[in-house]
């Protein structure tokens, strides 16, 4: 399709620099990705690296900075621009058509045929030759539907797009997240394939181990920052580690240190569709962070909580009564408050006033005979209105129009009015700006000094470190180790959470 | 930052408090509502100086009872379109009301006949509920085929015609032009209706898990409400308030009909929600605003016919209204214009 075969092409970005609604994304951010080269782009979740990838792809444009192709300045300012360059990102989960052939998966948007006409014999011919040319043969085949395919199968579509493109510049944004071994070791020599064909190739990962098999060069960022990049062989893991951490821990985490109490929320071998064999507890009065990567399965442990999702096999314990939750209600029922990941999409509604959603979880405990007792309503929104200074022109306004912050107070302040004897909060930071984080810091303090039980998942390293009084680490939806406090280093939390001589070990299926 | 933009909403809700009684008045009945006051004033004005028949007490009163069947339909239409869904069976369930009412009427009299007529309703709402949610059938399909269905059943049982007389019957006659305190039954029907719903939605807790659950249902569930519960119990609710719909016609025509004066009343229903401020995803909208503009709709078409209009212009002005209402509705709401509307 592209009669002449592009030069090889080498990237650079210079100054990148994005923010989102005052949050700094990137700030003067230099990339390369020279041609012949495998370039790996480390970071611990928030440090920019998707930003940066989606700016490569022209999903986003740059505030600042300048994107060099080739020795030629270019703006993309559209993802179909950055491809039109032959820049491409390979997504985690690409777009995949579901019921129509992988042969016009690879082609879409690019069918062949004349006069609007699509032979499906051509294309499938056409894909076959394509798949033999990039060593893909055996491994997909044009003929099968996008719905019966592997997410490595998918991920193969996805690369086949960009080959087929002969795209010169190419980003991995984790790859191997659902792959398993063969798939990778497969996905790993079609990367080096396509290094030594002279393209660009980005790498976005995680895991460390990968990093010292497919890549030359290690980029680092933190904070939306550049760190520094190594050659791959005249570094260390424990090197790579350090550049990702190592920051300071602010005043913020100011924390009243109490004697924990009884039990209050405890699992044994709890076993669920996503994780496996968690056990853990809760006492009152103390705060345990539940840390690890996106996809740990932290998220769906907490669903389990909380009754949203089946317990398979083991126990959940509340002050020691063993339970089992057919629903939330029941979870809420026996005291388990959860404050999920998604605000938006699962926790507010997004078209009520303050008042009403401070109040939906307590309406029982408003009202008499069905009949809610708007007087007492009242009182409840103004008190926790109060008491968490949520920043509102009245309780009447709808959530929609509160910032991010006060958003997620306004989800604390409806479990507060529950009054729950365990609290999960999953990621009870996410996008709230620095000053209403020390806020919610101060409220989980407040309520553990109370003695509530808090569960807190977060991503974010010095919240794990400054918040909570035990660290529980997972990987890959099993508990892979459990610090105290004064034990906790960044460089422990990460080692667990990433490294992968215990997922070697313990995680095969 | 966060202290810059506070300052100004404070300014703004303290500017509020001094301000005249008007204008907070203006703020508690809701922009929407007084635009279907005024609009309804001008349809009003603009018919009666064409034909001063418009006014006489008779005309008023045919209105009234005209706009109590799909006034009824629009309230509980209101209901389900709160909690997030849509039903567009209510016409043919007032349908089948209306036959099976006409139909054990002569067998068993008045009274069981309409609680019969009900129970009927209350099981079409059962069947389209269960369907939503245990046959994952998103709303406008799983109804859009009970529209059909129940249609059938009311054409079957009654042969397609209409069935029984209940004209000599006391009750039925007191319900088609009785009236108390010199108001028609018809009328009071859908008032106590209208009420009941209202005091529902803003007072009970079942009302304000209605309004969580179609503002986002993940919430709801994960806050503790029940939400495969409520979402049949909303369908049972309108499948039971369309059959009441369904006696009345009865009551109105002296026999069951399966299908004439039911026909098409799921749309005028949903019209009349849009037209009310109802948002059609769910969760915002009240009985009031759906009220004024049954009233807009039933002064439109009373006008319509009264100034000679030909029928046929009736469906293309509920159709525009529909249209138009939903399109303030999208606008408003500030959605991306691209790509299919979410």
């Amino acid at each position: 399709m592209s009669p002449t075969p592009r030069p090889s092409a080498s990237l650079y970005a210079r100054g990148i620099t994005k923010s989102f609604a005052g949050v700094r994304a990137l700030v003067d951010v230099d990339l390369d990705l020279p041609a012949g080269q495998v370039t790996a782009l480390m970071g611990e979740n928030g440090a920019g690296k998707s930003t940066l990838l989606k700016i490569l792809s022209g999903d986003y444009r740059p505030d600042a900075g300048r994107i060099e192709l080739d020795g030629h300045p270019h703006a993309f300012a559209s993802p179909l621009e950055s491809r039109a360059m032959g820049v491409r990102v390979i997504a985690q989960e690409p777009e995949i058509v579901p019921y129509v052939s992988v042969a016009e998966n690879i082609y879409l948007g690019v069918l062949p045929g004349r006069f609007g006409r699509v032979s499906q014999r051509q294309l499938t011919a056409q894909a076959e030759r394509d798949l033999a040319r990039f060593g893909f043969t055996g491994l997909l085949d044009p003929r099968s539907r996008g719905v019966d395919l592997s997410p490595a199968q998918r991920q193969m579509v996805e690369i086949m797009r960009a080959l087929v493109d002969d795209a010169q510049v190419i980003c991995f944004d984790e790859p191997t997240s659902s792959l398993s071994e063969t798939e990778t070791a497969v996905l790993f020599a079609l990367i080096a394939r396509l290094r030594d064909e002279g393209r660009a190739i980005g790498y976005v990962s995680h895991r460390l181990r990968e990093i010292f098999q497919v890549a030359d060069v290690v980029t680092v960022l933190r904070d939306g920052r550049l760190i520094g990049s190594r050659l791959v062989a005249e570094t260390s893991e424990t090197e790579v580690v350090r550049m990702m951490v190592g920051r300071d821990l602010s005043a913020m985490y100011d924390r009243t240190r109490t004697q924990p109490g009884d039990v209050a929320l405890e699992l044994v071998g709890v076993t669920t569709e996503d994780v496996r064999d968690v056990s853990l507890t809760v006492r009152r009065g103390e705060v345990v962070a539940l840390a690890g990567l996106v996809g740990a399965g932290r998220t769906e442990l907490a669903l389990a909580i909380s009754g949203d999702r089946p317990i398979l096999s083991g126990e959940l314990r509340v002050d020691g009564v063993p339970r089992r939750f057919r629903s939330p209600a029941d979870a809420i029922a026996a005291g388990i408050a959860l404050a999920p990941e998604e605000r938006k999409a699962d926790a507010l509604i997004m078209v009520r006033s303050v008042r009403d959603n401070i109040s939906l979880a307590a309406l029982r405990q408003l009202s008499r005979l069905g009949i809610v007792n708007r007087a007492l309503e009242h009182d409840m929104a103004r008190r926790y209105i109060d008491q968490l200074r949520i920043r509102t022109p009245s309780m009447g306004q709808i959530v929609q129009n509160l910032s991010g912050g006060n958003q997620q107070k306004v989800v604390l302040a409806r479990w507060l009015a529950r009054q729950p004897e365990v609290l999960v909060l999953d990621e009870p930071t996410r996008g709230v700006d620095v000053g209403a984080k020390a806020e919610i810091y101060a409220i989980i303090d407040d309520l553990a000094a109370k003695g509530a039980a808090v569960l807190v998942i977060s991503s974010e390293l010095p919240e794990v470190l400054g918040l909570a009084d035990r660290i529980v680490v997972m990987q890959n939806g099993r508990v892979t180790g459990e610090l105290d406090r004064a034990e906790a280093t960044e460089e422990r939390i990460l080692t667990l959470a990433i490294a992968d001589h215990l997922s070697a070990e313990g995680a095969r299926p | 930052m966060s202290t810059t933009a506070t300052v100004p909403a404070t300014d703004r809700s303290s500017r509020l408090h001094r301000d005249h009684g008007l204008r907070r008045a203006v703020l508690a009945i809701g922009v929407q509502n007084l635009s279907l006051l005024l609009a309804i004033t001008v349809l009003v004005l603009s018919i009666g100086s064409q034909n001063s028949a418009f006014y006489l007490t008779s005309n008023l009163k045919t209105i009234g009872m005209a706009v109590t069947i799909s006034g009824l339909l629009a309230v509980v239409q209101t209901v389900v379109i709160i909690m997030g869904g849509i039903d567009l069976t209510v016409g043919s369930v007032a349908g089948l009301a209306s036959v099976s009412s006409a139909m054990i009427f002569s067998q068993a009299g008045a009274a069981v006949s309409i609680v019969a007529a009900l129970a009927i309703g209350a099981v079409c709402g059962v069947i389209s509920g269960a369907i939503v949610v245990f046959g994952r059938v998103t709303p406008m399909i799983a109804t859009l085929a009970g529209l059909i269905a129940f249609k059938g059943v009311a054409q079957l049982v009654s042969d397609g015609r209409a069935q029984g007389y209940t004209g000599a019957d006391d009750l039925y006659i007191f319900l088609s032009r009785g009236s108390v305190i010199g108001v028609p039954t018809l009328v009071w029907v859908l008032a106590v209706v209208a009420v009941l719903v209202h005091l529902m939605l803003r007072y009970s807790r079942v009302g304000r898990n209605i309004y969580a659950v179609g503002g986002n249902d993940t919430a709801a569930r994960l806050s503790g409400v029940n939400i495969n519960r409520y979402i049949i119990g909303v369908f049972v609710l309108a499948g039971t308030v369309a059959a009441l719909a369904g006696v009345l016609i009865t009551a109105r025509t002296g026999s069951g009909q399966p299908v004439s004066g039911s026909e098409g009343l799921e749309f005028q229903s949903i019209t009349a929600a849009a037209l009310g401020g109802v948002a059609l995803r769910g969760g915002k909208g009240t009985i009031g605003g759906t009220i004024l503009a049954v009233i807009l709709l039933g002064v439109l078409l009373n006008g319509m016919s009264l100034l000679g209009v030909n029928p046929f212009w009736q469906n293309v002005a509920q159709g525009t209204l529909l249209v138009a209402a939903v399109v303030i509705q999208q606008l408003r709401s500030g959605e991306r214009r691209v790509g299919l509307p979410k």
